[in-house]
């Protein structure tokens, strides 16, 4: 149950930084990546704080060994890179840059913009569900359900 | 450079980044978006609760935001439908194919040093920025 309340906090945490960043703002984003245009390198301190203080967890994290509510850290394990982690990258950002959604972004917007937010949310599932009927794509992930 | 906010951006950004140095010390998870929903989709397991949780925490944020006094906060959302559709697709499957998003490689991966999350983040910048010129400037806005 501990488990289950502390994700819950940590989700709604996630959404207010996502929020209060402006990532969750798809206008802004598209902004981010339009390096070309009129940019707006205000992601980018986003990305830098979330990474710092986030490195900040990994190493307490790991130092401690073993989490509050859990048996142990699921933290992915693989350092090769393939081709799969490649082109998925790939497809994610054509995606991305298409309509300046991702999944955390999307899942907040369900409350604020529902009906173009669970349009994406929608094709999104559809998307992995796709993902998961291709046979040699469902070869196993870094760890059993822990993947990035 | 329209709109530039680094200060809320940064603040954001520690709130991301302190929700996934949380999920590790507390459910020993990584924060990945993509990951915590993809997850959902095999059959239930002993897993489906908290990652329901999860994302519940994150659909019901802006609710939470807005009782802090500042109301929703102004989002615009430009893709026509058909556009979503396909956007979301790609990312969901996309998302699948290279093991994480924009938090499980972008956060989470490049914070511990992961040289997968490392390359996987460069490779969606570059073709999301690619993307946007692509569509923005040579087709024509």
């Amino acid at each position: 149950m501990a488990k289950i309340v502390s994700a819950f906090a940590v989700g709604l945490l996630f959404g207010l930084g996502l929020l209060v960043s402006g990532m969750a703002d798809p206008a802004k984003v598209l902004a981010f990546l339009d390096v070309t245009g009129r940019w707006d390198p205000s992601l980018a301190f986003v990305m830098a704080g979330a990474i710092v203080v986030s490195t900040t967890g990994y190493l307490v994290a790991r130092r401690r060994g073993r989490p509050l509510l859990a048996a142990r850290l699921e933290i992915p394990n693989r350092h090769d890179l393939d081709p799969r982690l490649i082109a998925g990258a790939a497809v994610f950002g054509i995606g991305w840059g298409l309509a300046g959604l991702c999944p955390g972004p999307a899942l907040t917007l369900l409350t604020v913009a529902p009906a173009q937010a669970a349009t994406f949310v929608v094709a999104m599932v559809a998307g992995m569900l796709l993902f998961r009927l291709v046979p040699s794509a469902a070869a196993k992930p870094a760890v059993q359900g822990a993947d990035a | 450079m329209d709109g530039f906010t680094p200060v809320s951006a940064l603040a954001g950004g520690a709130l991301i980044g302190t929700s996934a140095a949380l999920f590790l010390l507390l459910n020993g998870r990584i924060a990945g978006i993509s990951g915590i929903l993809g997850g959902l989709l095999a059959p239930p397991s002993r897993e489906t609760g908290w990652r329901i949780a999860f994302l519940a925490g994150l659909v019901l944020a802006p609710l939470a935001y807005a009782g802090m006094g500042g109301g929703l906060p102004p989002v615009t959302v430009d893709a026509p439908f058909p556009l979503l559709a396909v956007a979301g697709l790609l990312v969901g499957f996309g998302s699948r194919l290279g093991a994480g998003c924009t938090s499980g490689h972008g956060v989470c991966g490049i914070g511990r040093g992961s040289p997968r999350s490392v390359v996987a983040t460069g490779t969606f910048m570059a073709v999301a920025i690619l993307t946007v010129l692509v569509v923005r400037h040579l087709v024509g806005a």
